[in-house]
């Protein structure tokens, strides 16, 4: 679909745990083709000290209901105040931005890593590989159990393995310190992962020692969302390039990391 | 129906209202979100004679009713855009002004030279404001004689409209303005970015890569108006005036105060139907005002 400012409605906004909300947006006009990765820059009302639109990559789509629903953690000011609109506002929003992940071949052997508020593109992700069916092994890793979000909605589509620092959760440490990393890597043809900067970067350090084909999601700070400003840019081998549209997923071997 | 219709040197624009370089690509960027030929004109982004990275990232900082930027002129040079921009976009139905930069005046005049021969480029910007590039840019536009040396310059290469974009980092906006005047510009925008800088007080780090950028946004307006005002009161040429429109009331503002035409540049991040907004809102007010051609607003401050 054609990239829209679009006056959404809030249908819900569901606290899920300390810092993760579920907000679910329902578009007057019909959505369509919306595939992980993809996402929305969303106005903040009523905060003269947050100027920008602030982007959140889409969780899921409901093609017949026109909603999408976003996972959003509070971050700052302005995920904050997103999260404190009511049920029944109108959210002004740029949709739908960005290139999505490549889509898995049905035999690919795939493993999605999360962390943070990256986790919504590879839950997002799995559902459509779930759904295909390919193989797919999903790994999240938080600080700690309370920090987790609840992806049972999910479980059918892969096999759900957590870590935690804490220990709370699955196996202790970081995603990067579950053994399915550490042991088990070379069974995956295909990883695809977004979360912290330096999560996604010991990822793709070991993907392209491994030689293992890896995309991952960006989040750069940007101001349009569409490449006009010019702001998120990174520094690839191909030169600056945006995030926004070039991205926010590249494959990691473009990337000079 | 009302006559939007204004006159810059000897061009005709349908209404007021362009967008502002580097805030809308080349249009095709926001061509998804409306008809472009609904616009005045689209002032492109930034050009050089060669390809620019631009500055290293961050390049952004947003700040209390506005934005930090350092982008640095990132353009991919004038033969990329002769070649491969240029046919795409020729035939938009607006008027194509091409914003003009070098770190050298024989770059100004040889970029000026190449886009002479495009017969849909009616004007340029020559840019003597760009905050945030090591050389040229901001430089030439900071002092009368250096002003007015690289429009000398390019004035003699270049028979279309020039439109000469000055800066607001200096003591006399007005005085640049007329030295430009004097050596032939065809009108003024104003203005380009104001410096600012923005730190992070957990690292102790600049938050931009350059340290210092160019703040653009609603935060700059009140400044803009004033000197849009000051350089309308100064010189005889078109006043084009920029910074902080947000609406259409702000940009009825800017005529009052002295412009003929307005550009829309950092509101087009936030919603890229901002100008079309203001095209609608103008005509309504126009309408509510009893005033025929918006011609009359022009510099209609009752002091």
């Amino acid at each position: 679909m054609k990239k829209t400012v679009i006056d959404f409605l809030l249908l819900e906004n569901k606290q899920l745990n300390k810092d993760n909300f579920l907000l679910v947006l329902q578009s007057p006009i019909p959505v369509s083709d919306i595939f992980p990765g993809q996402f929305i820059n969303v106005e903040i009302k009523e905060a003269t000290e947050i100027f920008l639109r602030r982007p959140f990559s889409i969780l899921d789509v409901d093609y017949e209901k026109q909603t999408i629903s976003l996972l959003v953690k509070i971050l700052g000011r302005g995920s904050r105040k997103l999260t404190e609109a009511h049920e029944g506002q109108k959210i002004s929003a740029i949709f739908p931005l960005g290139k999505s992940f490549t889509l898995p071949d049905k035999n690919d052997q795939i493993l999605l890593i999360g962390g943070g508020s990256g986790v919504a593109p590879m839950l997002f992700l799995s559902k459509i590989c779930g759904l295909n069916p390919t193989n797919v092994t999903v790994l999240i890793g938080a600080r700690s159990s309370s920090d987790h979000i609840d992806v049972s909605a999910y479980q059918s589509y892969g096999n759900f393995l957590f870590t935690t620092e804490d220990g709370s959760l699955g196996e202790k440490g970081y995603v990067t310190n579950h053994q399915v990393f550490t042991d088990k890597l070379t069974q995956f043809n295909k990883i695809y992962t977004c979360g912290p900067d330096l999560m996604m970067k010991s990822i793709g350090r070991t993907a392209i020692e491994k030689n293992i084909f890896c995309e991952v999601s960006l989040e750069n700070m940007m101001a349009c969302g569409f490449g006009v400003c010019l702001c998120c840019v990174e520094d690839t081998k191909a030169g600056h390039k945006c995030v926004c549209t070039d991205g926010p997923v590249f494959n990691v071997n473009d990337l000079k990391w | 129906m009302v006559d939007l219709g204004i006159k810059i040197h000897n061009l005709d624009f349908k209404n007021p209202v362009l967008t502002a370089s580097g805030t809308c690509g080349f249009g095709e960027e926001i061509a998804d979100f409306f008809d472009l030929s609904l616009l005045g004109g689209i002032v492109v982004k930034g050009t050089t004679l060669k390809h620019r990275e631009g500055n290293a990232y961050p390049r952004m900082a947003e700040t209390p009713s506005g934005m930090l930027n350092a982008v640095g002129l990132q353009n991919k040079g004038v033969d990329n855009f002769i070649n491969n921009i240029y046919p795409r976009i020729k035939d938009l139905n607006t008027h194509l002004i091409v914003n003009v930069n070098g770190s050298t005046i024989e770059d100004y005049v040889a970029l000026t030279e190449r886009l002479n021969e495009l017969d849909k480029i009616p004007a340029i910007e020559l840019n003597i404001s760009c905050p945030n590039v090591k050389e040229g840019g901001m430089a030439f536009g900071i002092s009368c004689p250096s002003a007015e040396a690289v429009v000398k310059a390019v004035r003699k290469v270049y028979s279309k409209t020039l439109i000469v974009k000055l800066s607001p980092n200096v003591t006399s906006i007005a005085e640049i303005a007329k030295a430009v005047e004097g050596q032939g510009a065809d009108s003024v925008s104003l203005i380009n970015t104001m410096l600012g800088m923005a730190v992070n007080a957990e690292t102790r780090k600049p938050v931009l890569s350059t340290i210092t950028g160019g703040l653009s946004g609603p935060a700059i307006k009140p400044i803009a108006l004033r000197m849009v005002w000051q350089v309308y009161n100064a010189v005889k040429i078109p006043v084009i005036g920029m910074g902080g429109i947000m609406n259409a009331t702000d940009a009825i503002e800017f005529m009052i105060a002295g412009a003929s035409a307005i550009q829309v540049g950092t509101a087009l991040f936030i919603d890229p139907t901002i100008p079309v907004q203001i095209i609608d809102g103008l005509s309504q007010y126009m309408e509510r005002h009893k005033i025929q051609s918006v011609n009359e607003l022009i510099g209609s401050l009752q002091c």
